[in-house]
C-alpha cells in the first residue's frame, strides 16, 4: 500500500480527537502485549505508553524516533504535565518495534482515509483489517506530526487518564472525595487530613482500573511543564561520545560490509568478478544482489578497498539517456501541452487573465533534486541465528522496517526483531519503503554466518539517494486596474500533487493550481518540508515579482492580499516589525520577505543579504516569526526553526543533485556543498502564541528561506532568481 | 607490523594494516565509537580527533603515520564528573540536535581554544569548518563564545 503522507499530516493534526486513544487502550490484545514487552517487576503500565515504578520512576514510550528534533523530551513534557509527575523522575524510551506499540486502532482511522473509502472500516472483517493494518507504517516519524498529533491528542490524554486513575485510587484508599485531592510532583495530597501518597505506592492499583477515554485536560494556565524550556534528555550523551547510533553497534565476531549499487536507478547487476575483492586482505565474501554487490570483510576499510577493486557490470534499466536538462524539458512540455492531472482553485482564471486593462506577468521556475545528506550514512547490523533475524539501526518507522525485513528475509514478522537506535539525522531519507539498506541487510545477514554490519560509503549515500523531486513551474498572474492581483495560476510538473500539503494564503478572486505528473527513474521521496519547499519558493518569489510590477513594497503588497485579522497577516506584520523592515541598511545590503504555511504552522522570514563583487551571495541576518499555536519547549522550538532556516539557505545557495546518462553526478560533500558555520547568518526566531491548534515545527521554518533570500538578492541586484540553486548566477 | 601509540593517555599496540584510516582503528579495533564516520574524504569533520594536540580528520590519517603519537578522542576530552568546559557549554546552550557531528565539532572547538583562548567570530569561522546538517551553528558559535568569555 502506497502511503499517502498527507493523511498523516492532516489526520494526525487533531481531527482524530481524544477518542482515538480510548480505542488505543481498548485494544485488549495489544495492551496486554505492550505491558508484557515493557513492564517488569514493581512497574505498572498505563495503556502501554506509560509505566510507573514502585520507586516513582515514570517511563514514557515514544512511538516516534528522536533524531534531533527533541520530540522525546517534548512528548514527555506533555504527558508528564497532565500526569502532574515529578519531572526529575521522568524518563523516555523508544517504543519497541512491535505492533503493540503501533496501534491498530490508529490504522482503523488511517486505512479508510488512505484508501479513499471512509466507509471501508464498516465493511471489512477484522481479520482482513489487521492484515491491512500491518502494512501501514504505524511508528512513522515525519510530517512534523509528533507533537501536534501524538502529543496533543495522544500523550496528553494518556497522562490525564493515568492521573485520574491515581486520584480515584487515592480517594478509595483514603475514603475521601476525589475533589478534595490535589496531585503535584508525583504525589497526591489530602489537605484536610494531611495525608500524602506517592504515585509509586498507588500505581499498581491505579493501573488495574479502566482508564477514562476522555479525561479532562489542563488549560494553558494550569501547565507546569508545557511551554517550559527544559533541557533535552538526549544531549548529555551526545557531548561525550557515549550516545550509540545505528552505525555504532558492535557485536561479538561481527563482520563489516559495504555496498556498490547500480549507478543508474532501476539498473540490475549483470556480472561481477569476485576475485579482485577477495584478493584484499580481510575480505571474506562477495555477495551479488539483484542490483548491487556487497563485500563482506573483517572491517570497513578492507570492505571498502574490496568494493573499490571490483568492476561490476550493471544495466541501466532503460534510463541511460536520462539527464537533468531532459527532465526540465519534459516537464516544460507537459505544462505546455498536456492536460493537468490535478486541478484546484476557484474563479475563471482564463477570463481574468484575458480581460482588458489587466497587466499580465508570466515566469518559469525550476528546482533540482535535493539530497537530505544526513550526517550518519546508512548503517544496519543484522544477525540471523536459530531461525531468527535480529537487526539494529535507525529508520523513520521501526514497525515497517521490521515488516520489510521479514519480507526480504523470507521470514514471518515474529521471526524478526528490530532494535531502533539513535539516528544521525533523517530529514525524510530514512522512510523504509526507499531505505534500500533494509533489503540489503535482510538478504546479506541470511548469507553470512556471523553478525554483519553494512555501512554505506558517503559516495553511495549521495549517489543512491531518495531525493526531493526535481520540479518545474510556470506561474501566470494579472494585476487588475486597482493594483491588486486579479488572477493567479500555478502550473507545476513533478512527481506528486502538492495540493493537500500546501496553502495559498492570499485573497485572489480567480486562482488555479494545476499539477502535471512527471515520473523519472528516481523515487518520490520526502525531504524536510516535502513539497512546501518548491511550492513555497514558486509562490513567494512570484508574488514578489508582482509587487515589483505593481510598484509596491513587497511586504505591503502581500499584506494587502491577506485577510484582515487573520493569522497570516499577524505573522507578516510581526516579521516586518521585528526585522525593522524599511529601515536603512548598510550599503549593498537588501531585505527580502517570504511567508509560507506548512504542516499546520505559519512562518515568515525577512532575510538581509548582499552580493560580493565576484557574485557570491552573502546572507547576513534572518528574522523569523512562527505561529505554531503554542510551543511545548520554546528553546527546542527555536532550534528547530534555526535548523530549518539553515537547511533552506544551504539548498538555495548551492545544493543540487543532477543526472547524466541516468546516473547521479555528485558523490560527496566535495560536490554536494552543505552550508558551513562560516556562512550561517545571525538568526532571530520569534513565536506568536496565537492559541490556534498546535502546529508542526520540524519543517515549517524551512520553506520561506529560499524565497526570502532570492527576494533579498533581487532587491540588492535587480536580478530575479528563478532557478535554484543560486550558485554562480549572480557572477 | 604492530604500531605503538598513545590513545586517551593509554599506550596501545595497533594491528591494522598501515593504510587503514585512524578512524576505523579507533572505532573497530579500540571500540571508541564516539568518533564518527561522515564522508571519508576529510570534508565534513565528523571524525575529528587530536593528534599530539592538533585537530585532525581521522578518516584521512593512515594509522601507519601515528606511530609514537598521542591521540585524544571525544571519550577523553573531559573526565568523568569533570567535563571539558566546552562540553558543559554544549549542554547549557542545548547545542546538539541529532548529535552525530558534535564529537567532531567539540574536538575542533577544543583545539581552537587551546591555540586561541579568545577567538573572535572570524577565528571561529576559520576554525569551525565541520558540517552540521541539523543547523546547530548558531548555538555552536554562542557556546564557544561563552567558554572563551568565561576564561577571560
Amino acid at each position: 500500500m502506497k502511503l499517502q503522507r498527507r493523511y498523516f499530516l492532516f489526520a494526525g493534526a487533531g481531527a482524530l480527537g481524544a477518542g482515538v486513544f480510548g480505542l488505543w487502550w481498548g485494544d485488549r490484545a495489544a495492551l496486554t502485549r505492550a505491558k508484557a514487552l515493557t513492564a517488569g517487576e514493581g512497574q505498572s503500565s498505563f495503556g502501554g505508553w506509560l509505566k510507573i515504578g514502585a520507586d516513582d520512576t515514570v517511563t514514557i514510550y515514544s512511538p516516534h524516533i528522536d533524531f534531533g528534533q527533541g520530540s522525546h523530551t517534548a512528548l514527555a513534557q506533555m504527558l508528564a504535565d497532565e500526569l502532574d509527575a515529578d519531572w526529575a523522575k521522568v524518563r523516555v524510551e523508544q517504543a519497541p518495534a512491535d505492533y503493540a506499540f503501533g496501534n491498530t486502532a490508529l490504522a482503523k482511522l488511517f486505512v479508510p482515509m488512505m484508501s479513499g473509502h471512509p466507509d471501508l472500516v464498516k465493511h471489512l472483517p477484522d481479520t482482513v483489517f489487521s492484515l491491512l493494518a500491518r502494512n501501514v507504517p504505524l511508528q512513522i516519524t515525519g510530517g512534523s506530526s509528533a507533537i501536534r498529533g501524538t502529543g496533543q491528542v495522544g500523550f496528553r490524554v494518556v497522562g490525564a487518564a493515568a492521573r485520574a486513575a491515581l486520584i480515584a485510587t487515592t480517594a478509595e484508599r483514603l475514603n475521601v472525595p476525589a475533589a478534595e485531592l490535589v496531585a503535584a510532583h508525583s504525589r497526591i495530597s489530602h489537605a484536610a487530613s494531611g495525608r500524602v501518597l506517592r504515585y509509586g505506592e498507588l500505581a499498581a492499583a491505579a493501573a488495574s482500573r479502566t482508564l477514562p477515554h476522555d479525561p479532562v485536560l489542563k488549560t494553558p494556565g494550569q501547565f507546569r511543564l508545557i511551554g517550559k524550556p527544559v533541557d533535552r534528555f538526549d544531549i548529555p550523551a551526545k557531548v561525550d561520545g557515549s550516545a550509540r547510533y545505528g552505525i555504532d553497534v558492535v557485536l561479538p565476531d561481527m563482520r563489516v560490509a559495504t555496498v556498490i549499487a547500480a549507478p543508474v536507478r532501476g539498473g540490475k547487476l549483470l556480472a561481477v568478478d569476485h576475485a579482485p575483492a577477495l584478493a584484499v586482505r580481510g575480505v571474506e565474501k562477495v555477495i551479488a544482489l539483484d542490483n548491487a554487490v556487497v563485500v563482506v570483510a573483517n572491517g570497513y576499510w578492507p570492505a571498502l578497498k574490496g568494493a573499490r577493486a571490483l568492476a561490476p557490470k550493471f544495466s541501466d534499466g532503460g534510463h541511460g539517456k536520462l539527464d537533468s536538462a531532459g527532465i526540465f524539458a519534459a516537464q516544460a512540455a507537459l505544462i505546455d501541452t498536456a492536460k493537468p492531472d490535478h486541478a484546484y482553485g476557484s474563479g475563471d482564471v482564463a477570463a481574468a487573465l484575458a480581460s482588458p486593462g489587466v497587466r499580465p506577468l508570466s515566469a518559469e521556475y525550476r528546482v533540482p533534486f535535493l539530497h537530505q545528506a544526513a550526517m550518519e550514512p546508512f548503517a544496519l547490523t543484522g544477525h540471523f541465528a536459530q531461525g531468527h533475524l535480529t537487526v539494529w539501526g535507525a529508520t523513520q518507522d521501526p514497525i515497517q522496517t521490521r515488516n520489510l525485513l521479514a519480507k526480504f528475509a523470507g521470514l514471518s514478522v515474529d521471526q524478526v526483531t528490530f532494535h531502533p537506535m539513535i539516528m544521525g539525522g533523517g530529514f525524510g531519507r530514512r522512510f523504509p519503503p526507499y531505505t534500500q539498506i533494509i533489503e540489503q541487510i535482510a538478504r546479506v545477514a541470511m548469507q553470512v554466518d556471523h553478525p554483519v554490519k553494512i555501512i554505506w560509503s558517503r559516495e553511495e549515500d549521495v549517489r543512491q539517494g531518495a531525493y526531493r523531486p526535481q520540479s518545474s513551474a510556470r506561474l501566470r498572474a494579472a494585476l487588475g486596474p486597482d493594483g491588486r492581483i486579479a488572477a493567479w495560476q500555478t502550473d507545476y510538473a513533478q512527481f506528486a500533487d502538492a495540493e493537500a500539503e500546501t496553502v495559498f494564503p492570499y485573497q485572489v478572486a480567480a486562482t488555479a493550481r494545476r499539477h502535471y505528473t512527471y515520473i523519472s527513474n528516481q523515487v518520490d521521496a520526502y525531504w524536510r518540508s516535502v513539497n512546501s519547499t518548491q511550492l513555497g519558493f514558486y509562490t513567494e518569489s512570484f508574488i514578489d515579482e508582482l509587487a515589483h510590477l505593481a510598484g509596491k513594497d513587497p511586504y505591503q503588497f502581500r499584506r494587502a492580499h491577506l485577510p484582515e485579522g487573520g493569522r497570516h497577516r499577524a505573522v507578516l506584520d510581526a516579521v516586518a516589525s521585528r526585522s525593522g523592515w524599511g529601515t536603512p541598511l548598510a550599503p549593498g545590503r537588501a531585505r527580502g520577505i517570504a511567508l509560507v504555511e506548512s504542516f499546520g504552522s505559519i512562518c515568515a522570514h525577512v532575510i538581509e543579504a548582499s552580493v560580493d563583487p565576484d557574485g557570491t551571495p552573502r546572507v547576513h541576518a534572518v528574522t523569523a516569526v512562527v505561529d505554531c499555536g503554542m510551543t511545548v519547549n520554546p528553546r527546542n522550538a527555536e532550534a528547530q526553526v534555526q535548523g530549518g532556516i539553515l537547511m533552506g539557505l544551504s539548498s538555495a545557495l548551492g545544493e543540487a543533485i543532477t543526472l547524466t546518462a541516468g546516473a547521479v553526478d555528485q558523490s560527496n560533500f566535495s560536490d554536494y556543498p552543505v552550508l558551513k558555520l562560516l556562512d550561517a547568518p545571525v538568526i532571530a526566531v520569534h513565536f506568536i502564541d496565537s492559541g490556534a491548534p498546535i502546529g508542526g515545527l520540524g519543517e515549517p521554518g524551512l520553506p520561506p528561506a529560499s524565497p526570502a533570500l532570492a527576494n533579498a538578492l533581487f532587491a540588492a541586484t535587480g536580478k530575479r532568481i528563478r532557478h535554484l540553486p543560486i550558485g554562480r548566477q549572480l557572477a | 607490523m604492530p604500531i605503538a601509540a598513545t590513545v586517551n593517555g593509554k599506550a596501545v599496540t595497533l594491528h591494522a594494516d598501515e593504510d587503514t584510516p585512524l578512524l576505523w582503528v579507533l572505532r573497530e579495533e579500540l571500540g571508541l565509537t564516539g568518533t564518527k564516520f561522515g564522508c571519508g574524504i576529510a570534508a565534513c569533520g565528523a571524525c575529528s580527533v587530536h593528534i599530539d594536540g592538533e585537530v585532525a580528520r581521522s578518516c584521512s590519517v593512515p594509522v601507519g603515520s601515528v606511530a609514537g603519537k598521542a591521540i585524544t578522542t571525544i571519550e577523553a576530552l573531559g573526565q568523568p564528573g569533570a567535563p571539558h568546559p566546552l562540553q558543559a557549554a554544549w549542554i547549557a546552550h542545548q547545542v546538539p540536535q541529532c548529535g552525530y557531528c558534535q564529537s567532531g565539532q567539540l574536538m575542533a572547538a577544543a583545539a581552537l581554544l587551546k591555540q586561541n583562548p579568545h577567538p573572535d567570530d572570524a577565528a571561529i569561522d576559520a576554525a569551525m569548518t565541520n558540517i552540521c546538517r541539523c543547523g546547530t551553528y548558531v548555538r555552536i558559535r554562542a557556546a564557544i563564545h561563552a567558554v572563551a568569555g568565561a576564561s577571560a
